[in-house]
């Protein structure tokens, strides 16, 4: 069986057939509202040709390059989240009816979804969400139907954004694992490869050629410059520093001083899971929907309790966030709860850099150290 | 794939005002089946759900005659409702959830009860079940904290405890003028002095409002307990009950999921900081 081939660029479009016609929903990137984001994709024409990301903190600009590449662009301003863990979920529904109440399972019609376009950093956050909706005690139905119907054709990054640090997380910009199929993408063409028995399938009706010696030797030296990133985590397992600076509040007032406690950070993070949950009657009434929406650990209501809330002030949800992303993910979890995507760092509306402040805090617990 | 998001319809059978915004409901399950499996272990807790208000998590106190008993205070917007329940209502059931109390390891120790306000239920169940396994158990102190002496829900069940043989029953208000008979004025706190038992082989169980948990440990820890030999019953903000909303995490721990019941060497690092 065929493993590894060559595609030539314009037969990207027949990749796109071969999956409509087998019945897939593609889903891949595009520019909208100047940003790359996934959406459900009707041809080759809608990916952002020649489009390049440059990401900072708090900023996010797309630039027309002249070459004909689909996937120069590094991160998409939402990663596999949305597709899986929807913003927006009705769970349940309750009907008022001849002696009593009855309550119905919401069930839902997923077609198969192809995602085209997907960085190691996106699959490294939806192995994380599968831990956490698949591999506990209750399994969520909603985000398994989701994500029994996922094609994932993933295409290894040859550049990094600024706000990348993947490479300290070891979670890309090579795709490690978790795909179908992975693309590396040249002018000419794509270097691609089944990496699992679907992709083999998939791979095995494309028009493709033998894989040319240089195709792999340039795109193996791309892959190697996107591993130079300008920031990086003091290390993968940061709970020793981190519980240290749990422990002391003065050492967050000068990030919560910033932070305005909006919950970007959360709501583009991929790997956030928590969500409220509603209830939604109409004013018809008979009928009522619990309906679960994303949250973040940045609202007051995330802690409510009768009588107060355990979370209060910015130094309080901040500190939540980064030591439950970065600390407490390895004990529930066994790792990190980051994959260097960067995508907080370049939303927060005022530029507050994740790895600046790991950097700060871990500096500032050793300074504390007594000196021997 | 079973869906943890749906209800059984349950049905209040009985209802008994304990004092003016707090109640005991009696449930029924309306699917005979599912109710006659219904069996839970103290300490563990239900979601309750109110047709177009939404669900709240609340200890079971009994399962009484078939029955699963819920004493409930009228506090937030749909405890308030439950309160307000009659007879014959409908409402949804999830559960139960969450672990129990340590009541079988608990066996030839002596046990002592700490509770406070009216976080006291999820302890209720337990004593009611150790005091009717009474001769499995040495020693037994229960201690309760409230506001004022008419803020104590079951008088008259303190009482009957009062002659269980070797138990001791301490209560105090700490905001009466005077304390009242058989009372202490003060704080639960206050009564760990007045207690006797045997330090060296007992198990505690604490309940009730966190700053009370706090002064307890102290207290525990002052007159020679071993934390590993105390456990508590925590609340967070519970909204899905099966460790996916991720709102009652306490640190590492999933209140829902790990809890409610910890032991507090467990728990200690998070509890004691604010904000977690």
């Amino acid at each position: 069986m065929q493993q590894s081939a060559f595609l030539p660029h314009q037969a990207l479009a027949q990749l796109f057939d071969v999956l409509q016609r087998d019945g897939y929903t593609v889903v891949g990137p595009t520019a909208e509202q100047g940003a790359i984001l996934y959406r459900q994709l009707d041809s080759v024409d809608q990916l952002p040709v020649g489009l390049v990301d440059h990401q900072a903190p708090g900023r996010y600009r797309l630039e027309q390059q002249a070459h004909g590449r689909y996937f120069d662009w590094v991160g998409t301003a939402q990663g596999l989240k949305p597709w899986l863990f929807t913003p927006e979920q009705p769970l349940m529904v309750a009907r008022e009816v001849e002696g009593g109440l009855r309550f119905e399972s919401v069930h839902e019609n997923v077609p198969p979804t192809a995602v085209i376009g997907v960085r190691g950093c996106d699959l490294a956050a939806l192995a994380l969400q599968d831990k956490h909706f698949l591999q506990g005690e209750y399994p969520d139905p909603h985000y398994s139907t989701r994500r029994e119907q996922l094609l994932l054709i993933a295409v290894n990054c040859h550049r990094s954004a600024a706000t990348c640090f993947c490479v300290s997380t070891g979670d890309g910009p090579e795709v490690t694992g978790g795909a179908d199929m992975v693309l590396d993408e040249l002018d000419q063409g794509f270097w691609v490869r089944a990496t699992s028995p679907r992709g083999s399938a998939l791979l095995a009706r494309l028009p493709t050629r033998p894989l040319p010696g240089w195709h792999k030797r340039r795109s193996k030296t791309l892959r190697k410059r996107a591993r130079v990133q300008q920031r990086a985590l003091p290390s993968r397992d940061l709970r020793t520093p981190l519980y240290q600076a749990r422990d002391d509040e003065t050492l967050w007032q000068s990030v919560a001083d910033r932070c305005l406690t909006c919950g970007n950070c959360a709501a583009v993070c991929p790997t956030c899971f928590c969500s409220r949950v509603d209830e939604e009657s109409p004013l018809d009434g008979g009928q009522s929907t619990q309906v679960r929406r994303w949250d973040t650990c940045f609202n007051d209501e995330h802690s409510y309790l009768v009588g107060h809330v355990v979370r209060k002030s910015a130094v309080h949800k901040y500190r939540q966030w980064l030591t439950h992303k970065l600390a407490i993910w390895h004990d529930q979890y066994d790792r990190s709860g980051c994959t260097g995507c960067g995508r907080c760092i370049t939303w927060c509306p005022v530029g507050i850099d994740i790895v600046e402040e790991v950097q700060r805090l871990c500096t500032e617990v050793k300074a504390q150290e007594p000196h021997e | 794939m079973n869906d943890p998001w749906l209800p059984q319809q349950a049905v209040v059978m009985e209802k008994v005002m304990e004092t003016p915004d707090v109640a005991t409901l009696s449930l029924k399950l309306a699917d005979t089946a599912a109710h006659q499996r219904f069996r839970f272990d103290c300490g563990q807790f239900n979601m309750l759900y109110l047709f177009g208000l939404g669900e709240v998590p609340i200890s079971i106190m009994d399962l009484r005659q078939g029955l699963v008993q819920h004493t409930i205070r009228a506090v937030g917007r749909i405890s308030r409702k439950l309160v307000a329940l009659e007879p014959g209502a409908n409402l949804g059931l999830r559960g139960p959830f969450g672990n129990s109390w340590p009541i079988e390891e608990a066996r030839g120790r002596d046990l002592v009860f700490i509770t406070a306000g009216l976080g006291c239920a999820p302890v209720i169940a337990a004593i009611r079940r150790v005091i009717a396994a009474r001769p499995d158990y040495r020693r037994l102190v229960i201690m309760q904290g409230v506001k004022h002496r008419e803020d104590l829900l079951w008088q008259e069940q303190y009482e009957r405890w009062r002659e269980v043989p070797d138990c001791q029953v301490l209560l105090a208000a700490s905001e009466e003028k005077q304390a009242p008979f058989a009372w202490s004025l003060g704080m639960v706190t206050t009564l760990i002095d007045k207690a006797r038992f045997d330090v060296n082989n007992c198990t505690v169980m604490m309940c009730g409002p966190e700053p009370m948990i706090r002064a307890s440990m102290h207290g525990l820890e002052a007159v020679g307990v071993g934390l590993e030999n105390c456990f508590v019953s925590l609340e967070r903000n519970m909204q899905c009950a099966v460790g996916l909303c991720g709102h009652c995490q306490m640190g590492t721990p999933f209140i829902c999921r790990e809890g409610p019941i910890f032991r507090v060497p467990d728990i200690r690092q998070w509890f004691l900081l604010e904000g977690y």
